[in-house]
């Protein structure tokens, strides 16, 4: 059996990575993700890597842009605004397709707002945060073991599609303590990469990692293959848990945070003669509309609960595509969504129906 | 017959897109050149920047990475702690590396990163056609002060090796000219040394090269050169700046 410890979440995302195989992080501090940073300052030079504080989230996200490109396995983390930042980067990073893992740990916005828990950053992850047509995987882990095996998770699916894969948690994930149980040996998957930049010896032809096109059709067929990655993602990668869905009249749609909420109003709910489930996609894009299919004939309606003014809950609605009611309720601000009112909002759809 | 002049290996094929009488030509010929000289081509990782050398990866043959506008120093760091052996050159424009890549410099000169800087100082921004750059010279007409560099409105210009060298960080700094043979041969010695100091593992070394922009300067190639001598060079003196061995 592996290794069991008590953690916190930031932790255990830094020593997740550190297992990957990851040898270099840069980044800016910025709470609430700073753990990070420090685990990766005591740890990395121990496994002959680099830890390096940049003078801004610009430059971290354009270190791991040249680290990445030679091939090495490297990350940053850094908080909503520092994440704002680094939309310039991430542009470059899908315009290249140089893959790399970048944590946020989401806080409130917008502008400086605030350091409490949020999820209001899904609009940035999912839609594109920087200029262009590109996408991201964007993996939303609920608690400090699911951090561990997500972010192993992250840098595989970044090294096999190249591209960069966001893991997305907030406050309250990264600072709880909760045990992990580790692996003896993390299931890595590291494809050749006969595309990185490291000096071409002689031997084989000059290598470039570039976004710039300036003949439209050629950069439009750069896109196309883009397209083409992205729809390949959305068919085999996307990931969610299903609980207590299978006969459920309501089925609440939340991630990360709270969606452990939301397992709190479904015991809760029970109680009560209601019989609630749970969708909780585990990856944000791809947004795993399959889940519903797998509901929709028998749910009466679908509830999205969010730390936002309503982000997700557009994919909800697009999935859902009118065949049966939405209902909304999130909170703002660093503010947590609380069981009761949930409940009472599922009191009223059972009243409405 | 013996063969006294040509192409330097670490240049490809491929014709410059650079305007008649624009001295980026040159300075990637002095580049290749001391590539080969020092036979490191194959070890190098070069940046390209965000300017009318965006493509340089066209012309020098050894691998190269296209970084966001400014952000070549912080590529390069990147690139040199993943492969510390490896040779890393950022080549950078004015506009690049003083106005919107000024932390990433400054930053990168103080951490006595072991990477090279190649720093085209035309005076003018040349890919968006003419625009003040931070080296732009008082009174000097651009597209964006048409009326020329006013120190009330626009600021002075940016003297960058003599604001780099006075930090511990850089092992060597140096400006050096393109405008006339004697010149091209110091700015390659120049080059040359910078590539050294990095190959000797010494810290930081960049070598900033008086550039032309006959286009956007509105002068024939030949005012061009003459514009370096009688203008910049009074705003920037030539020399090494920084030597620390
Ligand atoms: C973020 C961003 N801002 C602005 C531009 C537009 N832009 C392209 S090149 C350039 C100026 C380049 O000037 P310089 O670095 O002096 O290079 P030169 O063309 O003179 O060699 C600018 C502003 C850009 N590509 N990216
Ligand atoms: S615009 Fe100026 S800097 Fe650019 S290629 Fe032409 S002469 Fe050279
Ligand atoms: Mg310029």
């Amino acid at each position: 059996m592996g290794q069991r410890m008590l953690m916190k979440g930031n932790e255990a995302i830094a020593e997740a990575a550190i297992r990957a195989g990851c040898v270099h992080y840069f980044g800016y501090p910025i709470t609430p993700q700073t753990e990070i940073a420090h685990y990766m300052a005591k740890k990395l030079p121990k496994v002959n890597g680099v830890f390096l504080q940049a003078e801004s989230e610009v430059a971290a996200i354009n270190m791991v842009y040249g680290a990445a490109s030679t091939g090495t396995r490297v990350m940053t983390s850094s908080s909503s605004p520092g994440i704002s930042l680094k939309q310039e980067g991430l542009s470059y990073l899908a315009g290249s397709q140089v893959p790399a893992v970048v944590v946020n740990i989401v806080r409130a916005g917008p502008g400086l707002g605030g350091i409490q828990p949020s999820q209001s950053d899904y609009f940035q992850s999912c839609k594109g945060g920087g200029h262009g047509d590109y996408r991201q995987i964007v993996l939303a882990p609920s608690s400090v073991q699911e951090l561990y095996e997500l972010t192993v998770e992250a840098f595989n699916l970044s090294d096999k599609y190249r591209i960069v894969t966001i893991i997305q948690g907030d406050g309250i994930l990264g600072q709880m303590m909760e045990v992990v149980e580790f692996r003896d040996n993390e299931p890595i998957e590291r494809p050749e990469t006969p595309w990185a930049v490291t000096g071409h010896e002689n031997k084989r032809e000059q290598n470039v990692i570039t976004s710039i096109h300036l003949n439209p059709a050629v950069l439009e067929q750069w896109n196309r293959n883009l397209q083409e990655k992205y729809r390949l993602i959305r068919e085999k990668e996307a990931r969610y848990e299903l609980y207590n869905a299978d006969d459920s009249d309501v089925i609440i749609v939340a991630y990360g945070t709270v969606a452990r909420i939301a397992k709190s109003v479904i015991e809760k709910a029970k109680e009560e003669g209601f019989n609630v489930g749970l969708l909780r996609p585990i990856t944000l894009w791809p947004f795993p509309q399959e889940a519903f299919e797998k509901v929709i004939d028998r749910a009466k309606a679908f509830l999205t609960v969010e730390m936002s003014s309503g982000q997700m809950l557009e994919d909800v609605k697009l999935s859902v595509n009118g065949r049966k009611p939405v209902y909304f309720h999130g909170r703002m601000g660093g503010m947590v969504p609380e069981r009761d009112d949930i409940l009472k909002i599922i009191r009223d759809i059972y009243a409405s129906a | 017959m013996a063969i006294v002049f040509q192409k330097p290996k670490a240049l490809k094929d491929t014709a410059l897109h650079y305007c008649p009488g624009c001295t980026h030509g040159i300075a990637h010929r002095l580049v290749a050149e001391v590539l080969d000289e020092l036979d490191i081509e194959g070890k190098t990782i070069g940046i390209a920047s965000v300017g009318c050398s965006y493509n340089s990866y066209d012309y020098f043959g050894c691998d190269m990475i296209q970084a966001p506008h400014g952000r070549a120093p912080a590529v390069a760091t990147g690139v040199k702690r993943s492969k510390p052996d490896s040779i890393v050159f950022t080549y950078q424009g004015d506009g690049d590396l003083a106005a919107i890549g000024t932390a990433e410099i400054i930053h990168a000169a103080a951490r006595g990163e072991n990477i090279t800087v190649i720093f085209i100082n035309n005076t003018i921004y040349g890919m968006t056609s003419g625009q003040m750059a931070p080296t732009t010279l008082l009174n000097q007409y651009t597209t964006t002060t048409p009326y020329g560099r006013i120190s009330d409105l626009h600021g002075f210009p940016i003297n960058v090796s003599e604001v780099l060298s006075v930090l511990e960080g850089p092992a060597y700094i140096e400006r050096a000219s393109l405008h006339d043979v004697k010149h091209i041969k110091k700015a390659k010695e120049a080059i040359k040394k910078a590539f050294t100091v990095q190959i000797m593992k010494k810290g930081f070394s960049m070598v900033e090269l008086l550039s032309t922009c006959p286009t956007n300067w509105g002068l024939s190639p030949v005012e061009a050169l003459n514009r370096i001598k009688n203008e910049m060079i009074p705003q920037y003196p030539l020399g090494v700046f920084k030597e620390r061995l």
